[in-house]
């Protein structure tokens, strides 16, 4: 690949130009109605139509602008890599096999580390905010998407319902807690078991179908839960939620000011802040767990026949395994574990109502599934981090308000930055962030020879560079 | 690698007596229809105990849905598929067991299965017939040695306590589970695989994934093995291999074998007995060499009215051949 000769350039910028223009023509096409008008309230409560000329302009000519930078360096230079052979950066792959073993252990070492981090770089008056909405937050739903990655990721079935047991968890506490004052440590495992219960009775009728029709009936599921919950008014108190639920104690001890509080008992000041930190052990012990079970259960003939299941249902049956208790066993599962996160869910809140349950939930858990990679923990725990910790970073995105004006709400484009980011992943990465599978189970030889895992990334990298070539 | 259970099996071949002397599998009657369509018409065919049975015949004869029939994919229309391993003296309870309307009879250490009234996990798990399709289903994405302990679910999950003990790490399941292993790598030894055993079966070659297949079949502890067009797609070494296998597998592992197969050189070569079928119905039942020379056998390949039979037949001969 020479030097291109003007007049050939001259041919690609025009080329590139015309493709910007079209690209700039569909942008303002579909941006118009969306950007360029805007109805607002004045004072008197009458909608009053703006227009957002400026904005639409800069926004048409950002991505007419993009496309003709993509169309004039970005897309030969890639084409032009494409058909030279794979670079080799022999000091990555170093540090890559050298950091592999030391990686878990070092995250690990993090996150339990991470409270004490934030104490001592943030103080006690922020400290809230990042353990709180960073840690509890995200570690929720790393428990969620690995309690789901066992019915989506190894058995395959596709659940889109999956926040109804998280609310028969939060609402088993919450109940169980109000009515009878049983203590959380009683009421968490029962949780787990009322959500499991349930996963059982929906997955009986439900299982015989497979694929999309599944999807539609949990996605029903859902919803039934949910509208249950509004419409049960006696007993879940409808939308207004139900209030003051139990907080969580230090086995006993409450976390309050008082002369048998936490902080007196063991001779510190009083701060709201060993509550939550106790909150962040907590669901991080339990998200562990999860992960601990799902690695156990994976190598167990019941996890083999969940991954069989996913490769091929029939093949399943012609081998003699009851395909309906393998599925049911994994929607227990994966239920029981969004029984335990709704429990915990509902001790960390105090207040729960059926808005926390809605469709959207079991959208952001699925995509962090898919996003993650199917079956990887590893991929999952990133997958949320990037999530949910993307909504929370977008909260504190207020200098944006700079740019674009006070009324400027950066959360509100969440959803937009999901898509994209989908969209990206999609090409990027089609089977998630961590695609590689571990094997369950190795014939001995193998592995005086080295990792497995790392010979089969390498037989991926040279597939995937030999269909790059071709 | 063969349980007890399949030595009981052979050796009780030679010492039956009775109608169905020798017989593994019994089809009687069986019609199969699917709306208007009636894809078996009142079959009748038998295939004993150590042979090599081939069911052949033209596309859309109905042969695979006499497969999915026997191995309960199918509930069929009509009709009765007795299966026995053990003691032969259980046939004698047949009609005794049709009456009664349950699935299973015992006699000594013998046993008697009527597959139309199982489901299909049972009839591989109980009756102990093992299957393979026609367009390969492995667990693409699994390894070849997970594939072969798949096959070994149902003995895992019960030495893993149904996962309880398997979970806390109990000396018999880990046994149990290694156990799992030397019988997958001794089949692995068979076909050829184990230097690929810790590969994605979707990896493997097309004649590695139909031996695998088998081999996976096999893991599974059959006493009838049933393969649907093991030959479709191999070349002819491939082919040659494919026979010898199938040949080990029915002396050395006393497991009857039921196929449908297109490829008329390995048909030929392997099979003990063949059963020809077309537009649902029986129209041969012999020896390969029987086979070769029946008139009707040619006529349905040829798709030729009786009269023009004999005229068809020098051509088919040569084909066949």
């Amino acid at each position: 690949m020479g030097e291109a000769s003007p007049a050939a350039s001259r041919v690609d910028i025009l080329r590139a130009l015309r493709a910007a223009a079209l690209t700039g023509l569909v942008a303002f096409g579909i941006l118009l109605p969306l950007i360029g008008f805007n109805t607002v309230q004045n004072i008197h409560n009458e909608l009053i139509l703006e227009t957002r000329w400026p904005l639409l302009a800069a926004l048409v000519a950002l991505i007419a602008g993009a496309h003709f930078l993509h169309a004039l360096l970005l897309a030969p230079a890639l084409a032009r890599r494409a058909l030279r052979p794979p670079r080799q950066y022999p000091a990555f792959r170093r540090l890559r096999a050298w950091s592999r073993p030391a990686l878990a252990p070092f995250l690990l070492g993090f996150v339990i580390a991470y409270p004490a981090l934030v104490l001592l770089f943030v103080g006690f008056q922020g400290a809230a905010k990042w353990i709180d909405n960073f840690g509890v937050q995200i570690l929720i739903y790393v428990m969620l998407g690995w309690g789901l990655n066992i019915v989506v990721g190894l058995a395959g079935l596709l659940d889109l319902g999956y926040v109804a047991f998280y609310a028969v968890g939060a609402y088993s506490y919450a109940l169980l807690a109000k009515t009878f004052g049983l203590s959380f440590w009683l009421l968490l495992p029962l949780a787990g078991c009322l959500a499991a219960f349930w996963g059982i009775l929906l997955g009986f009728p439900v299982l015989r179908l497979r694929g999309d029709y599944l999807a539609i009936v949990t996605l029903a599921f859902g919803e039934i839960i949910r509208l249950i919950l509004i419409n049960w008014v006696p007993v879940t108190n409808g939308y207004a939620g139900i209030t003051s639920i139990p907080r969580p104690t230090f086995f006993g001890i409450p976390f309050n000011a008082s002369e048998d509080g936490f902080a007196a008992r063991f001779g510190l000041e009083f701060s709201p802040i060993y509550r939550t930190i106790f909150l962040y052990y907590l669901i991080l012990a339990l998200a562990l767990i999860t992960a601990a079970i799902t690695v156990r259960l994976r190598r167990l003939p019941i996890g083999r026949a969940w991954e069989a299941l996913r490769e091929d249902e029939i093949a399943c049956r012609s081998l003699g395994i009851n395909t309906t208790n393998t599925k049911l066993t994994a929607f227990a599962m994966g239920a029981m574990f969004a029984g335990f996160a709704g429990s915990f869910f509902a001790t960390r809140q105090g207040f729960i109502s059926p808005e926390s349950f809605t469709f959207m939930e079991s959208a952001v858990i699925v995509a962090i599934v898919v996003l993650g990679g199917m079956g990887s923990l590893v991929g999952v725990a990133i997958a949320a981090v990037i999530m949910i910790g993307g909504t929370e970073i977008m909260r504190e995105l207020d200098f944006l308000k700079v740019l674009f004006g006070n009324d400027f709400e950066p959360t509100q484009y969440r959803m937009l930055l999901f898509g994209f980011a989908m969209v990206l992943i999609m090409i990027w990465k089609p089977r998630g962030l961590i695609a590689t599978r571990r094997p369950s189970a190795l014939l001995k030889e193998h592995r005086a020879h080295g990792d497995p895992v790392r010979k089969l990334e390498q037989q991926r990298e040279q597939a995937l560079a030999n269909e790059g070539r071709a | 690698m063969s349980g007890p259970g399949l030595e009981r099996a052979r050796g009780t071949a030679t010492s039956a007596a009775g109608p169905t002397d020798g017989a593994i599998l019994q089809i009687e009657h069986l019609s199969m229809r699917f709306g208007g369509l009636l894809a078996v018409n009142d079959l009748s065919l038998t295939t004993r105990r150590g042979d090599i049975t081939a069911l052949i015949g033209p596309n859309g004869a109905g042969k695979t849905t006499v497969f999915n029939c026997a191995t309960g994919f199918y509930k069929p229309t009509e009709g009765r598929i007795a299966l026995q391993f053990g003691d032969t003296g259980v046939w004698e309870e047949l009609d005794a067991l049709t009456e009664r309307g349950t699935r299973r009879a015992a006699r000594g250490d013998g046993v008697l299965f009527l597959l139309e009234r199982m489901p299909d996990y049972l009839v591989t798990r109980q009756a102990r017939v093992a299957r393979t399709f026609q367009n390969i289903r492995l667990f693409q994405g699994m390894t070849v040695l997970e594939n072969l302990l798949v096959a070994q679910h149902n003995p895992l999950m019960l030495a893993s306590g149904f996962t309880v003990l398997g979970a806390l790490g109990l000396p018999s399941y880990v046994r149990a589970e290694r156990s799992a292993i030397e019988k997958a790598r001794y089949w692995l030894d068979e076909i050829g695989l184990a230097d690929r055993a810790d590969d994605a079966a979707g990896e493997l070659p097309y004649g590695a994934q139909r031996r695998l297949e088998i081999a996976r079949a096999m893991c599974t502890d059959p006493v009838l093995l049933c393969l649907d067009e093991p030959a479709a797609g191999l070349n002819p070494q491939e082919s040659a291999a494919l026979a010898r296998y199938l040949r080990a597998i029915r002396d050395e592992h006393a497991t009857s074998i039921l196929l449908i197969e297109h490829d008329m050189s390995v048909v030929m070569e392997i099979s003990d007995h063949v059963i020809v079928l077309d537009h649902g119905q029986k129209i041969a039942d012999g020896t390969p060499a029987d086979i070769r020379n029946d008139a009707k056998v040619i006529a349905a390949y040829l798709g030729v009215e009786h009269d023009e039979v004999a005229d068809a037949e020098f051509v088919v001969e040569q084909t066949l051949r």
